[in-house]
């Protein structure tokens, strides 16, 4: 698996969603990415990539492409 | 009238994320206009957020002698539709974005993003004398069954936190719970008594904008759910600087020991005050606290009674427990003791049924010292990020909606297991229960299993299936 696949199937995992239903998609935009939701895909994505996300980083995450975007930025996983 | 609003003129009552901000004297001001549209007492279904316009209704109602019934804005439209016809409010005080949803109704009156909407219903139940408002006992389920609490609940509740959480005009609590929940509405109640300033926002914990709003606005307080902690202490709570902050609550379950030392410990260091409490809906709010300068000392225990109230135990015989570390069920004492439940407008017009003592539902101990612990439930109900779940309704819930399945639920706090016997269900009556609980989907989990296990009589084994959670 490819970094995208493996950041895609966190979401897809965390909130029962289709890949082609995640370009776009906001946080509290499903009932599933609630806070509770959020802490769910934080703690996937730490154990897919291998890292420790900031304080920072989990609450500016907002979107699925804000995420990409912090975890290329801040974490050097490229996508 | 609650709230004495024109003693504390031009402080400032409620600050939003927008910057948008009211004081007591406009909020009594708004209190008036809203009160003459009413035109007298009676009931009003009010769909809440953390927004000024439904704290600002909720605070006209209460103090005019209206009835309020606070519900989440975002329940389901056939739970709310139920509740609709079970109890027949004469209005609606709605989120303007929300209000095409009624389309049948008379829109009489908005302000600051809410409307007030006259539901036609012709019926009118009449009310007890004492009746306040009522609450949901879970905020989820739907289920018709409100909490009835008496002008004199909310009062004595309000001042007996005033009292042991030394509240005063400087505090400024900022919103992390719903204000339909009994613990989130018990901070804005307590706080009105004193001339804060409560500061409101939808967002929450997980968003970048709430703690740019806390720190902006110098938020001295919070309070929480075990959940709530949890997410704290994922973020690195530890690692923020928040010098505005005082006090930390924690309510709405019982936090894991782990944690509640960690921000016990966290708040000796800093000098700030954790407050780890106990309460019921059936109670008002708040039954018990545990003192800030306990909270490492007698880490896991949620503390003595508030001020006002008492606590006792009685064993399987109804006998009172006098000897510490003796399990019993717990019963409390006091003037927040709620008046009982109503099941549909025709219950709204019964008097106190309790007589101020309530019988908790929960198993519990004391120390030595005469500090509470709580170790189980004599009930079947779980708390799901603190929201009570009364698992024999789950199960009524799903064996109506899905005919012929044979089903039940179980486990631990925060963690659901459906158990089901066909397969080909199993995705289904997950999404029936996360649609109906409006709780997220990650505390359920389904198990197939070939026979849900039952001794001779039918009852079931809840024991032989601790095996697969346990």
């Amino acid at each position: 698996m490819n970094n995208t696949e493996k950041y895609n199937q966190a979401f897809m995992e965390t909130f029962e969603l289709k890949a082609e239903q995640l370009p776009g998609l906001e946080y509290q935009a499903i009932p599933a990415w609630d806070s509770v939701g959020h802490m769910g895909l934080v703690a996937a994505l730490e154990d897919v990539f291998d890292i420790m996300m900031d304080t920072d980083d989990i609450i500016d995450f907002s979107s699925y492409e804000k995420g990409m975007e912090i975890l290329s930025k801040n974490y050097n996983i490229k996508f | 009238m609650i709230w004495d609003l024109e003693k504390y003129h031009d402080n400032t009552v409620i600050i939003d994320e927008y910057g948008q901000a009211m004081t007591y004297s406009e909020l009594a001001a708004e209190g008036n206009r809203i009160a003459a549209v009413v035109g007298g007492r009676c009931l009003v279904f009010s769909l809440c957020q953390n927004t000024i316009g439904s704290v600002a209704g909720y605070v006209s109602f209460m103090n005019a002698d209206v009835v309020p019934v606070l519900l989440n804005a975002h329940l389901e439209w056939e739970l709310l539709h139920g509740l609709l016809v079970a109890y027949q409010p004469k209005y609606l005080w709605v989120p303007e974005s929300q209000s095409e949803e009624f389309s049948g109704m008379e829109h009489v009156y908005a302000s600051y993003g809410y409307v007030l909407l006259r539901t036609g219903y012709e019926k009118k139940y009449p009310l007890y004398p004492e009746l306040g408002l009522l609450l949901t006992t879970s905020g989820s389920t739907g289920s018709p069954k409100f909490v009835r609490q008496s002008y004199t609940n909310i009062l004595a509740n309000a001042q007996s936190i005033v009292h042991y959480l030394e509240l005063d005009e400087t505090e400024r609590p900022i919103t992390t719970l719903p204000m339909n929940y009994t613990y989130g509405l018990s901070i804005i109640n307590s706080h009105l008594l004193v001339g804060a300033t409560i500061l409101v926002t939808d967002k929450g914990l997980m968003q970048k904008e709430f703690w740019q709003f806390f720190k902006e606005k110098q938020a001295t307080s919070f309070g929480g759910v075990p959940y709530t902690y949890e997410m704290l202490d994922r973020i690195r709570f530890f690692r923020m600087d928040l010098p505005s902050l005082r006090t930390m609550t924690q309510a709405g379950g019982k936090l894991i020991p782990e944690l509640h030392k960690k921000f016990a410990e966290y708040a000796q260091e800093k000098g700030k005050k954790f407050v780890v409490m106990y309460g019921q809906c059936e109670a008002t709010a708040r039954m018990g606290y545990l003192p800030a300068d306990k909270a490492v000392e007698k880490c896991g225990s949620m503390g003595i009674a508030i001020p006002g109230g008492m606590f006792h135990l009685t064993d399987m015989d109804g006998q009172v427990v006098l000897e510490p570390h003796v399990t019993g069920e717990l019963v409390y004492e006091g003037p927040n003791v709620t008046l009982g439940y109503a099941e549909c407008g025709e219950d709204l017009i019964k008097g106190d049924e309790r007589r101020g003592i309530l019988e908790t539902g929960d198993m519990a101990q004391f120390d030595e010292d005469g500090y509470y612990y709580i170790v189980g439930r004599k009930k079947r109900f779980l708390k799901i990020y603190g929201n009570r779940v009364n698992l024999d309704e789950i199960d009524r819930m799903v064996k109506g909606h899905f005919e012929g399945l044979d089903f039940t639920s179980a486990g631990v706090d925060d963690h659901m297991y459906l158990f089901v016997t066909d397969s080909g269900l199993a995705d289904g009556v997950k999404a029936f229960i996360v649609a109906k609980t409006g709780l997220n989907s990650a505390a359920f989990k389904t198990i197939v299993v070939d026979t849900i296990p039952k001794n001779d009589a039918g009852k079931t084994l809840y024991k032989e299936l601790a095996k697969y959670y346990e």
